[in-house]
């Protein structure tokens, strides 16, 4: 599938904002934060950042961007629906959350339902991005047991990577939140492996025999109805060598888990303001391979249509 | 509404023969020629004469070579929207733009509903959708709605413009959903198949398989060719000076 870049920054960038608002709205009310002002206010502000610039980032995907809002209106069959109207749902609660906390000053009574209601809104709704590439039936990388929780495994890792570069850089960092950073990354890298391995076992009932319905012996492409790629080349043909993708998910391991597990870990030892700057680079370090993570997770998907090619 | 309908009685579709198909791509331009003025108007083309050209077409002719213990065959494949009784396309649409017609089961897109987010060409395994990327919207086959139920028209013509092009009949119209029908028995007779049937989208459109190899050109050769009889008279000194 083709990688376009709206779609993985908008992927990218949604789970890791609300994996942050899931993480504030959890341990806020928790009490393992204060509710200090500017914590909260460039806490809830960075989440909501992120996800408003990944919805936006999301409609350069369209052909048609300012029809968006009719995206809203076929949730009983549609995950993509379902994921534009959760994820406006979500932003009642949070800036309710927001609100409380940055201009209240509280974290219990309401603002602390509230918060618990956006981490529950912030988790439906990764669940619902999550579905609406595991439910295409065409890619069998994608219609795997693997892509639902690897879409919330990574959201909560970079949710609570993010969250503990934000209490090392006020200096209320503590361990709880380190430790998750450091177990949540461990598990991504271990979800990633795993999905890897199942996808390079993949056996695969669709091919050429029964895309043309051609029975036994094999099916080979002489020659395409046309000359040029068109869009469903363009689109879903999208090829990448072998090698290139070995070295990708070597940059996506060094740069997504590698690298933040080492900048965590020297957290532990680091006093203020060096225990900042290890966890902040750790959170910048880390979404930028989960980018590539993402990259070649489009990349590496295969769409049926490929078999009618011969590719 | 992307939910589809309950299943009606009446299914529209296609029975393609690729037994019979040449492969002279007739269907393909007669498709683009109707339908660039029709119901999903226009069928862009990008570039049509530079070097890059790319385009919407609705129906493309691919061919392979088939290769079994038999031999091998080259075989012909038209390529178009299955009007899937459960269409994946349809039920991903987050706007209600593609729908399935509970009359008669063609499933069509509102354009004026389409925000091009391109989702349900992804999910379609046939790739039956192409997305137009001047008007920014996805288009795809209507079996010609606009000319099967046209009162302008002859009856005879109320047909798809690729079943009423093809030279060797190789693309048959009418109710799949009923089994007394032409192509109903077409398909039982021939043992038609549907295309990805392990993905579940149980397509309306059925393909005849190529009919099984027969050994009858071994068996009954020509005739050996006879060596020419020296003509006499003129013609036969026209030979014999073209000859020297």
């Amino acid at each position: 599938m083709h990688p376009a870049f709206s779609v993985v920054f908008f992927t990218t960038a949604t789970g890791a904002g609300y994996g942050l608002l899931a993480m504030l709205g959890v341990l806020g009310p928790l009490g393992l934060i204060a509710p200090d002002f500017w914590p909260g206010f460039v806490g809830i502000g960075l989440a909501l950042g992120l996800i408003a610039a990944g919805l936006l980032s999301s409609t350069r995907h369209l052909g048609r961007p300012e029809r968006a809002w009719r995206a809203f209106s076929q949730w009983r069959s549609s995950w993509l629906s379902r994921e534009g109207v959760l994820s406006v749902i979500t932003f009642i609660p949070a800036g309710l959350f927001g609100l409380g906390w940055v201009f209240l000053g509280r974290l219990d009574g309401w603002v602390a339902a509230a918060g618990v209601l956006a981490t529950f809104g912030a988790f439906v709704t990764v669940c619902m991005t999550g579905m609406i590439y595991a439910s295409l039936k065409p890619i069998a990388q994608w219609h795997s047991p693997y892509t639902l929780p690897g879409y919330l495994i990574f959201s909560a890792m970079s949710g609570c990577v993010l969250v503990n570069a934000l209490l090392q850089g006020f200096a209320v960092g503590s361990t709880v939140p380190l430790a998750a950073s450091v177990l949540l990354t461990l598990l991504g890298w271990g979800w990633k492996l795993a999905t890897w391995r199942h996808n390079d076992q993949l056996e695969i009932a669709t091919n050429a025999n029964t895309a043309t319905g051609l029975s036994g012996g094999t099916v080979r492409s002489l020659e395409w109805p046309h000359t040029e790629e068109n869009y469903l080349l363009k689109e879903m043909g999208f090829r990448i060598a072998r090698k290139h993708s070995a070295k990708l998910r070597r940059i996506t391991q060094a740069l997504a888990f590698a690298l933040p597990i080492l900048l965590l870990t020297a957290t532990f030892a680091l006093p203020w303001p060096f225990a900042a700057v290890s966890s902040g680079l750790a959170a910048i370090v880390q979404f930028t391979g989960m980018l590539v993570e993402r990259w070649l997770f489009f990349a590496e998907a295969k769409h049926t249509v490929t078999l009618y090619y011969g590719r | 509404m992307t939910c589809l309908p309950s299943p009606g009685g009446k299914k529209l579709g296609l029975v393609v023969d690729l037994d019979t198909c040449v492969g002279c791509q007739a269907c393909v331009t007669a498709c683009k020629e109707w339908n660039t003025g029709g119901h999903m108007a226009p069928l862009t083309d990008i570039d049509p004469y530079g070097g890059h050209v790319d385009g919407v077409w609705f129906n493309r002719v691919h061919s392979y070579e088939h290769i079994t213990e038999m031999g091998g065959r080259t075989v012909n494949f038209p390529r178009s929207c299955l009007h899937c009784e459960t269409p994946a396309c349809v039920t991903v649409c987050p706007t209600g733009a593609s729908y399935k017609r509970a009359s008669d089961g063609i499933v069509l897109i509102d354009e004026d509903k389409c925000i091009g987010c391109k989702l349900c060409s992804w999910a379609c395994p046939y790739g039956a959708r192409e997305f137009d990327t001047d008007v920014g919207v996805m288009k795809k086959c209507t079996l010609c709605v606009d000319r099967i139920y046209n009162d302008n028209l002859a009856e005879g013509d109320r047909v798809p413009a690729c079943v009423a092009a093809c030279p060797t009949s190789a693309r048959h119209f009418g109710d799949l959903g009923d089994p007394q029908s032409a192509v109903s028995q077409l398909v039982a007779d021939r043992g038609g198949v549907d295309l990805m049937p392990e993905l579940g989208y149980r397509p309306t459109n059925k393909y005849l398989p190529p009919r099984a190899h027969t050994q009858r050109a071994a068996s009954v050769p020509a005739k050996a060719l006879e060596p020419v009889r020296a003509e006499g008279a003129f013609l036969g000194w026209v030979d014999r000076m073209l000859s020297s």
